[in-house]
């Protein structure tokens, strides 16, 4: 039977018909939804947990494929960042159970904040990496990926884009394998990695390489298609539809389904078949190099570019010289960026941080769009974490004359993820710095993930909570309170307060996302245009569910969550329930 | 069959993605290859949303670009103008008359430009303006404005028996509001002639 599904779906289908045992990721656009479609199925066969972080994910991946299972772990591409350091290492231990690392790529950076490109950690961690081009292929490269995890000894890394994971077409689906839990042997020359036997394994790890290599050459994974051969194309992913698309059967293709190791005898034979030979491939220039390597002429990043998705006319200017026509509407058009939701608890702290002008080290959230106009109350955002570790790292580099003048802003989810050990660090190395932990009771921007700190599971049953407020003391903080950030008063109260003292704070502001199903909200609110002078006062909290007309402003009364901050702005009285 | 490729546009929020599941489910019951491809995460939040819905013998490239749409489906009129350049030349624009503000106009910094509709009726293109929130309203919740516009494309892609778009509705919907909707489907096959 036939479905259409995202591909991301479609790998979480890979997964249970490759009988996996065990999944365990950490949220990230765009592959959260491999690990969400997952826990679907019966966690009895098909384990799933969220992870405090990609390198957990990945471990408990690594873990689980020593004791014999199938596992899997999935993360967009900076949680690769994160689980580095055990991918290198585990490709010298290989596996027992085969171990797939799903790595989903954003070029464009839909909603990511660098445009990293992963196959860099494949070459790296020299780990074989798949990369499909549809849903379907999202399938069966999964399943493919756990046959050449068991028979190479190795990790495998499938590699997504956000095109890939979150476009629709149409996946055959089969049953479950059963694969049995393999025998789980110590083995301390495979598995501990002291200097001794890891020397052993570098010589099988890049014999391995030359293997798969040949597997790249000869097993059909990389498919080559003969049309009109003036023009010749590599590619691979989701630039294979779109060079299809732009190019028709007016080229020839090698498709790339596996893009490390690369193949040598299939590129070198079709360079010789076909005129003028291009490499079409977003971010980096990996197939290009490589073809260049192999003393191949290709034309590739002169030609195209480095940033960004290419898409099909792209494709056609540059090779075809062809062009799209298109009309436009004589006006003005205002952009229209995304901005915290009415109702958003996070907006009340960036408005008290904007009024008392205070330097704001900011980190990966919702609440990055703190960063935003009118609030613009952000400073830095760099990587998960790195508010509070930044935040200790700046008060240190001013010798302490920003402190009592800066806060690091972070999540409960992010702040679980890696703001912790950045907490740590203060209370230990002792800089007076302010950590405001920004309690929505959920991960947020990735589409309302349960975490470690809102005491419920992946399937939304009852866990274990961290209880933060303990957390923060434990690790050395002093002073730690807890506010409600839709109370304005109490709020700045609070920050004024910690700003002032002489030592290390944590404020934790906790108020439910406003988009939970388990919130309940009050009434719309409503402006009294009698009342109203049309100060605007209320408009500089950046609510959406306020417009402002000539008279007086409004409220949109299909927005309005009734959280109340706006009628707190109002000095006339004009605003109430 | 050459590819068609249809876009659903509006403000986050709005059901766009329930609106192309819609769609899709149509275009598969009538056996055509198709590709649906949405953007999740940071953009869905009040922002300009987008998605794209291609269909024929054989997709490749999932996504649409300027020039390259034959019909545009918006649920807001600023999105509408913002998605028309993505027409080919005599495409169908299909559009809400809904206003939203977006946040440079509600701090103050832009206009909502006037006359849009007007300006995009007078384009070379097909373009049918419908009130679809108070449609939405009448059938029990302004939240079905996505279904009243299925409704109306139900009447603009005839090919497509009203049958397959009901079932679709059905399908896709929580059980919970399939009366609401199933009202705002009919109530939007009245919207055009």
């Amino acid at each position: 039977m036939s479905d259409l599904m995202l591909g991301n779906q479609a790998v979480a289908r890979g997964l249970y018909e490759a009988g996996v045992g065990v999944v365990s990721s950490y949220p990230g656009t765009p592959s959260t939804e491999i690990t969400e479609f997952a826990s679907k199925y019966d966690p009895s066969e098909l384990y799933c947990e969220w992870a405090p972080n990609e390198k957990v994910a990945c471990e408990v991946a690594v873990g689980a494929s020593i004791s014999g299972a199938r596992s899997f772990c999935a993360m967009k591409h900076v949680g690769l960042n994160v689980a580095a350091d055990p991918l290198f290492t585990a490709s010298y231990t290989g596996v027992n159970g085969g171990m797939v690392i799903a790595v989903a790529d954003d070029p464009g950076m839909h909603s990511s904040q660098n445009e990293q490109d992963s196959r860099h950690y494949a070459i790296g961690a020299k780990v074989p990496m798949l990369e499909p081009s549809d849903s379907q292929e999202c399938k069966d490269y999964t399943k493919l990926a756990y046959e050449l995890s068991e028979k190479y000894d190795t990790p495998v890394i499938l590699r997504l884009t956000t095109r890939v994971s979150h476009s629709q077409s149409f996946v055959t689906t089969e049953e479950r394998q059963n694969v049995a839990v393999k025998d789980y042997t110590k083995d301390i020359s495979k598995y501990v990695m002291t200097p001794a036997n890891a020397i052993k394994k570098h010589i099988v790890v890049e014999d391995r390489t030359q293997r798969l290599t040949e597997y790249a050459d000869n097993s059909g994974i990389n498919t080559v298609e003969y049309n009109d051969t003036k023009i010749g194309v590599i590619t691979s992913g989701i630039c294979y539809q779109y060079s299809k698309e732009a190019l028709g059967d007016k080229a020839s293709y090698l498709k790339l389904g596996m893009v490390n190791p690369l193949p040598v005898q299939l590129i070198k034979d079709f360079a010789g078949k076909v005129d003028t030979l291009y490499v079409i491939e977003e971010l980096d220039d990996v197939i290009e190099t490589h073809c260049r390597k192999l003393g191949i002429k290709v034309i590739g990043k002169e030609a195209f570019t480095l940033q960004g998705e290419y898409f099909q006319s792209k494709i056609k200017q540059v090779i075809l010289g062809e062009k799209d026509e298109w009309q436009t509407v004589d006006a003005e058009i205002p952009v229209r960026p995304p901005v915290l939701c009415a109702g958003c608890p996070h907006r009340g702290v960036f408005y008290i941080l904007k009024k008392l002008g205070v330097m704001v080290s900011g980190d990966i959230g919702c609440y990055t769009l703190g960063s935003a106009a009118p609030l613009s109350a952000i400073d830095t955002t760099v990587c998960m974490g790195a508010s509070v570790s930044g935040l200790h790292g700046f008060n240190k580099g001013r010798k302490g004359e920003y402190e009592g003048k800066s806060v690091a802003v972070i999540g409960d989810s992010t702040f679980i993820h890696s703001g912790v050990t950045g907490l740590i660090n203060i209370a230990y190395n002792r800089s007076n710095s302010t950590v405001i932990i920004l309690d929505n009771s959920i991960t947020g921007m990735t589409g309302h993930q349960n975490n470690p700190a809102n005491g419920l599971n992946i399937y939304g049953d009852p866990a274990a909570a961290v209880d933060l407020e303990a957390l923060a003391h434990a690790v050395g903080i002093n002073s730690v309170r807890v506010v409600d950030p839709n109370n304005l008063e109490e709020t700045e109260k609070a920050i004024r307060e910690e700003l002032a003292k002489a030592e290390p704070s944590v404020i934790i502001a906790r108020r439910p996302c406003a988009l939970l199903k388990t919130v309940k909200h009050k009434p719309a609110f409503k402006i009294d245009p009698d009342k109203c002078k049309n100060c605007k006062s209320c408009m500089r909290i950046g609510c959406p569910a306020l417009c402002l007309t000539e008279k007086c402003v409004t409220i949109d009364a299909t927005l309005c969550v009734g959280c109340g901050l706006c009628s707190q702005m109002c000095k006339f009285d004009a605003i109430k329930e | 069959m050459e590819t068609k490729a249809i876009m659903i546009v509006g403000v986050g929020g709005q059901g766009t993605l329930l609106a192309s599941r819609i769609l899709g489910h149509v275009l598969q019951s009538a056996g055509y290859d198709v590709k649906v491809s949405e953007v999740h995460g940071m953009s869905q939040r009040g922002g300009s949303v987008v998605t794209y819905i291609k269909y024929g013998d054989k997709v490749y490239s999932p996504v649409i670009e300027k020039g390259q749409a034959d019909m545009v489906v918006s649920f807001e009129q600023l999105e509408a103008a913002r998605f028309v350049p993505y027409l080919k030349k005599g495409g169908t624009l299909l559009t809400n008359t809904q206003k939203i503000n977006p946040m440079p106009v509600i701090t103050g910094a832009c206009q909502y430009p006037e006359e849009l509709i007007a300006k995009m009726e007078n384009m070379d293109i097909n373009a049918i303006c419908v009130d679809a929130l108070s449609a939405a309203n009448e059938a029990g919740s302004s939240k079905a404005v996505n279904v009243v516009l299925m409704g109306v494309l139900s009447k603009i892609m005839k090919d497509f028996p009203v049958e397959e778009w009901r079932k679709a509705v059905d399908a896709c919907v929580p059980a919970k509001v399939k009366e609401i909707n199933e009202k705002a489907f009919e109530l939007g096959t009245a919207l055009i002639d």
